[in-house]
């Protein structure tokens, strides 16, 4: 067992959400270990590489890797979702050092990284966003807006990811791709458990247009039915 | 880096100086950033000419709007956030809850249009409910500038300030402008105490021009200013008038008089659909909001 799992295993108590947290567990880990330049010793440098966890059901996958980086000591998970602790069941950047948002509320996020993503760009700043949804996330129709808006800005610092363990209700097998793809994105389909070609598809971008990495998580769907 | 410019001369139209006043602050500040959506586009060629990457217009995208304002925020600009009231604070509500306060951000929402700017147009295009429902939210500070003047000074005070706030632009303007926060004497008297908040202090004085109360003003609607409240009181008759959902500001009034005995009078546009088009001045006299009008309330209340 390496440390991530032991550290998955301090946190009890919100198996509801047990297959959407794991199913982001390895895109998490690919962007913090291989992908983007993040750490608690950069973490409120403005020019930041910066990850927005969208889909804040389940967070227990993303805790363990900010945990397993340095980002909070390892005692803050056994307690999390207890009315002192700073770990809720959807974490809040106020209370969780290397948050970027506070998530929950499905739909925000997408909008949030396109607004953060033109902030870097009018100071200048570099910086990659990369922001993760899942597939029935995308049912809330504020993300398609800023599907929309992004690659009519050509903004090449925004990568999203969209973890798609079919769990929309209404299913059409590739409809995630091909809507980004109408919309003019740069896609990329990969298996969302396969690190490499998911550091692959995250690493290589375009110039002048947003991308999305579409990882597919199947593995789990027995357990999330 | 600050650039000089010269002032231009103000404007009578709030929403014109509104436009003026941001195009300003855009060129003195590098952290003041624009975000529209459509509307007020005619309004901003300049500033879109002269900083394309701090001013951006979303297209028909509320809900996006304002979390493109959040997301500019937490990368340190001062966002500036503009529609049609009812577009940015009631379409967009959820966005405005989770994208600032939520966030830990902050920025300025300025949303045009009031309670009857758009007589013509219908329900769909006012926003009496605004101030009620931003209400709700801790900390926001709302500013109701009744002159261009007002306009002018509360949107600078506002970019320069952290925090989420929210500046109602309409077109009804008061004759006179004042400076400051909090609020304004504007009469002393000893029958009663008016307070009335925003562009509604003309139809106040005119309705109470021969009575014997106090009169007080504020653009400056929250925080509400307690202490110059209670200290300019004489009398247990309260009379409050604001140009949007009536009893909005009952609960900050009460607040204020926790332990004053006292009796409540509060004016403003009533909860019923009114279905009728026209002019702002014909839906102000439907919601009583006329000087005859409140003069006729004020009447009533302080003869019981």
């Amino acid at each position: 067992m390496d440390n991530i799992e032991r550290l998955l295993g301090l946190m009890t108590g919100d198996e509801k959400h047990d297959p959407a947290s794991h199913s982001t567990l390895d895109v998490i880990r690919v962007l913090y270990e291989r992908v983007l330049h993040l750490s608690p010793v950069t973490m409120d440098d403005p020019r930041r590489d910066r990850f927005l966890l969208s889909k804040g059901h389940g967070p227990s996958a993303y805790y363990a890797v900010l945990c397993d980086r340095g980002f909070f000591p390892e005692s803050w998970l056994p307690g999390w979702g207890s009315f002192d602790s700073p770990l809720g069941f959807h974490p809040d950047r106020n209370l969780v050092p290397g948050v970027e948002i506070s998530s929950g509320s499905l739909g925000h996020g997408l909008p949030l990284a396109v607004g953060t993503a033109l902030g870097l760009r009018a100071q200048g700043i570099d910086s990659r966003v990369v922001v993760l949804v899942g597939d029935a996330e995308l049912d809330e129709g504020s993300n398609h807006e800023a599907l929309e808006l992004a690659p009519a800005l050509g903004l090449d610092a925004l990568t999203v990811v969209v973890v798609d363990n079919r769990s929309t209700t209404y299913v059409v097998p590739g409809r995630v791709a091909e809507r980004f793809t109408t919309e003019g994105w740069h896609v990329v389909t990969v298996d969302g458990r396969d690190r490499d070609a998911l550091e692959k598809a995250l690493t290589e971008r375009p110039v002048g247009l947003p991308n999305v990495v579409v990882a597919t998580v199947l593995d789990l769907q027995d357990v999330a039915a | 880096m600050t650039v000089t410019v010269n002032p231009r001369p103000l404007v009578r139209d709030p929403r014109m100086q509104f436009a003026r006043t941001v195009t300003a602050l855009l060129d003195e500040d590098r952290s003041t950033a624009l975000v529209y959506a459509e509307i007020s586009a005619r309004f901003f060629t300049e500033a879109e000419r002269r900083h394309p990457e701090r001013v951006v217009n979303v297209g028909i995208r509320e809900q996006l709007m304002v979390n493109v304002g959040a997301g500019m925020a937490l990368t340190g600009l001062r966002p500036v956030v503009h529609s049609f009231g009812t577009f940015l604070v009631e379409r967009a509500f959820e966005q405005v809850k989770l994208g600032f306060p939520h966030q830990g951000v902050g920025g300025v929402l300025v949303g045009g249009g009031g309670s009857f700017d758009a007589s013509r147009s219908g329900r769909t295009h006012q926003v009496p409910g605004d101030v009620a429902l931003l209400d709700t939210l801790p900390d926001v500070v709302i500013h109701a500038p009744g002159t261009a003047q007002e306009t002018n000074d509360v949107l600078r005070r506002a970019v320069a300030a952290d925090g989420l706030h929210y500046v109602r632009i309409v077109e009804q303007t008061n004759t006179e402008s004042f400076g400051g926060t909090g609020l304004h004497v504007v009469r002393r008297g000893s029958a009663a105490t008016v307070v009335v908040l925003g562009p509604v202090l003309d139809d106040v004085l005119a309705a109470t021009a021969d009575r014997d109360v106090t009169v007080v003003y504020a653009h400056s609607v929250r925080p509400f200013d307690s202490s110059t409240f209670r200290a300019v009181l004489t009398a247990p008759d309260v009379v409050l008038v604001e140009p949007w959902l009536a009893g909005t500001s009952a609960r900050v009034v009460s607040d204020a008089l926790v332990g004053v005995p006292h009796r409540l009078l509060s004016l403003g546009t009533r909860r019923m659909e009114l279905r009728h088009y026209g002019t702002p001045a014909e839906h102000q006299r439907a919601h009583g909001l006329d000087a005859a009008g409140i003069r006729r309330s004020i009447e009533s209340f302080l003869a019981e």
